[in-house]
């Protein structure tokens, strides 16, 4: 294989959608823009009026910019934690992926804390929270911890992406200022790859406990109360697997949606889907796991507090939302990630459309029943959202794909040296590490013809799979 | 120190609601009205709450004021992350409007529901914002509040007090829902006194607590209806 020839390639065609800009693209931007000013329009009505403009009330506090942190919080889980956890596994098919899963974790975070600050009765008392922060509520847990993820994950983010700034310093023409500022002036030399190496290595570490803490402290702001169905022990493992689930799916949509968009179909291939479609499906089978204890441990104890919510999901008002989820997160994934024949890129993407959907009515699911059945036998507003709360939902959908939208206009979304370090090294190392699994006795020994041969064998056998 | 309590004899209630209007009137609760009830944001920092047993032959609906339970261990200051809901060394479980962020984290966390958020600015009809209580604040649009057993009352009491040199005496400190109450049905004192009428109801058979079993030890206290 000609690897200078490969290298171009890849650089050609990585770059390609940072340097040319069609039509399309900016049809995109425009239409997300209008989305996102009028986001901005039904925030700044709620700003002057108050809460009031919303559908909330009395019992049922909290709505849907409480689903929405959640769900926000959930789907930031796609990018660091996996792309953590395939680096450390070292899974070679990463490469290709890891980018567009970071990234949307760093755009996603935004918007999880823009759904608390949508949220506050008073948004101006902000710095309250630090003035007079109490450690004791869970709230305070959350500030910290989702700050922390914040700047793990930008800097995890940024870290990777420095030789492919310091690449776009030297070969493309357009805001060369801004690429020598962030390449920190990065040559490529084999001292600074192994610096750029460890510190991935140290930050994907990292960064695996703070995403479990993310989303197990997201949880304790219900579990710590003692309201029915809020006060369970299974709620942190049982957030961060609905937080992993939902992220995979989005991270699916994405890669599907820049395959089809920047035309990489040699570089998100059909195995990248497939690997993570099954991962997928693993995580359909802990979640149905995780759900299926709850509520049983729930319905068999039958304490009448509990159960007055309990029959509000199954078959009372919150029976649409509650069996919607079962079929979005469990019914249709079952069947499209479980079978080989129906695991494509399309049926992927159809299965992660669904549990995006599901995962966000969950989330619902687990805020406001509760809060609509109070022990006490009060009158019962029933919640509707307002149209505030619509519009600042898909404001917030918008903007957050709008800023992804950008940002593969700024950066390759796909890693480029990453790849190339793949084609120079990768197959070399991997070949090696197969080799030392294996007895020492009658080892093959090493030798360049017998490595290719083993590496095309491999891949038919990949290809065929 | 005291330790402020309520007893409500629910034999003596006729559910006339005196108490209700007396602590809208008495706190500067905005007045609610037929949309605002509808749509679930009145409020009414005391409340009667209904409770019906519908199962026949034992058909019967009671009645139960609300105000709020003042726990011992409240569930709603714990997780405060500004510590804007807190409880007096009396025992009195306050709310500081102008440090409140408006999260909610407390309404959702109280189990008897008894926290109030103001969704708008409160409006009172013409005319009546000359009638508002001098002594207690109006709240501001985006702030959770609650009842407080009108402890502007205590300090009220407690200054005359002091300026007329003598202790403070069982009777200089009650809030207005049992100041108002025509059948005499609610006593308030200190919990703390084992002298005190509140502290003798509360050791009687009929006394019970809201909820007991959550273990938040309210002090307010009811006494059982029919018995």
């Amino acid at each position: 294989m000609d690897l200078k020839k490969a290298f171009e390639h890849d650089e050609k065609t990585l770059l390609k959608p940072i340097l040319e800009s069609n039509r399309n693209y900016y049809i995109t931007v425009c239409l997300l823009s209008l989305v996102v000013a009028w986001g901005f329009f039904a925030y700044f009505h709620q700003l002057r009026n108050g809460l009031g403009v919303t559908g909330l009330n009395r019992p049922v506090y909290w709505g849907f910019y409480i689903t929405n942190f959640v769900f926000f919080i959930g789907i930031s889980h796609a990018g660091t934690l996996i792309s953590a956890i395939l680096r450390i596994a070292q899974a070679e098919w990463r490469r290709a992926i890891t980018r567009s899963a970071e990234v949307i974790t760093v755009m996603v975070i935004f918007f999880g804390v823009a759904s608390i600050l949508m949220d506050l009765g008073r948004p101006d008392r902000i710095m309250n929270i630090i003035k007079f922060g109490r450690f004791e509520s869970p709230l305070l847990w959350d500030v910290t911890s989702i700050t922390i993820y914040l700047t793990a994950s930008t800097v995890y983010l940024f870290l990777p992406l420095i030789p492919d700034i310091a690449l776009m310093r030297d070969k493309a023409n357009k805001r060369k200022w801004l690429y020598t500022v962030l390449a920190l002036g990065w040559t490529g030399t084999p001292r600074q790859f192994h610096r750029l190496e460890t510190a991935i290595s140290v930050m994907a570490i990292l960064v695996i406990p703070v995403a479990v803490s993310v989303h197990t402290v997201v949880s304790f702001v219900f579990a710590m109360t003692i309201q029915p169905m809020w006060h369970s022990a299974i709620f942190g493992p049982y957030f961060v697997v609905g937080a992993i689930y939902s992220g995979i799916a989005a991270l699916i949509i994405a890669m599907a949606l820049i395959r089809w968009v920047y035309h990489l179909e040699d570089y998100l291939k059909d195995i990248h889907f497939n690997n993570l479609g099954t991962l997928l499906f693993v995580m359909t089978l802990l979640w149905s796991y995780f759900t299926f204890s709850e509520y049983l441990t729930t319905f068999y104890g039958a304490e009448p507090s509990h159960m007055q919510v309990f029959w509000a999901k199954f078959n009372g008002e919150f029976r649409f939302e509650f069996w919607g989820m079962i079929l979005c997160c469990l019914v249709i994934p079952g069947i499209f990630l479980s079978n080989r024949k129906l695991r494509t890129i399309k049926g992927c993407v159809f299965a992660s459309a669904a549990i995006t959907i599901g995962m966000w009515l969950e989330r619902f699911i687990i805020v406001v029943p509760t809060l609509a059945n109070p022990r006490l036998p009060y009158d019962r507003g029933v919640y509707h959202p307002s149209w505030v709360e619509l519009s600042l939902l898909a404001g917030c959908f918008a903007f957050f794909i709008l800023l992804y939208v950008l940002f593969t206009k700024f950066f390759p979304i796909v890693s480029i040296w990453e790849i190339q370090e793949g084609r120079k090294h990768a197959v070399a190392e991997v070949a090696g590490r197969v080799r030392s699994y294996l007895p020492d006795a009658y080892n093959i020994k090493n030798d360049v013809d017998v490595e290719t041969k083993t590496f095309t064998n491999a891949e038919t056998f990949i290809g065929n799979t | 120190m005291a330790k402020w309590g309520m007893v409500i004899d629910l034999d003596k209630c006729t559910a006339c609601q005196a108490c209700v209007v007396a602590c809208q009137a008495e706190n500067n609760v905005p007045i609610s009205n037929p949309e605002t009830a509808k749509a679930g944001r009145s409020i009414h920092w005391l409340e009667m709450i209904p409770f019906v047993d519908d199962e026949y032959p034992h058909v019967r609906m009671r009645l139960l004021p609300r105000p709020c339970m003042h726990c011992e261990n409240p569930p709603c200051i714990k997780v405060c992350p500004v510590g804007a809901t807190q409880i007096s060394s009396e025992g009195i479980v306050g709310q500081i409007n102008a440090r409140c962020i408006g999260c909610r984290y407390c309404t959702t966390a109280c189990p008897y529901t008894v926290k109030y958020f103001n969704w708008f600015k409160p409006e009172w009809p013409k005319g009546m914002e000359r009638y508002l209580n001098p002594d207690v604040t109006v709240r501001y649009n985006g702030v959770v509040e609650k009842c407080t057993f009108c402890h502007h009352r205590l300090q009220k009491a407690r200054d005359l007090a002091q300026y007329e040199h003598r202790e403070l005496g069982p009777d200089d400190y009650i809030p207005a829902c049992v100041q108002t109450c025509p059948a005499e049905a609610m006593y308030f004192g200190d919990l703390g006194n084992p002298k005190s009428t509140v502290s003798i109801l509360s050791q009687s058979k009929r006394a019970f607590l809201l909820m007991e079993d959550l273990g938040t030890h309210p002090k307010v206290i009811y006494l059982s209806e029919g018995v």
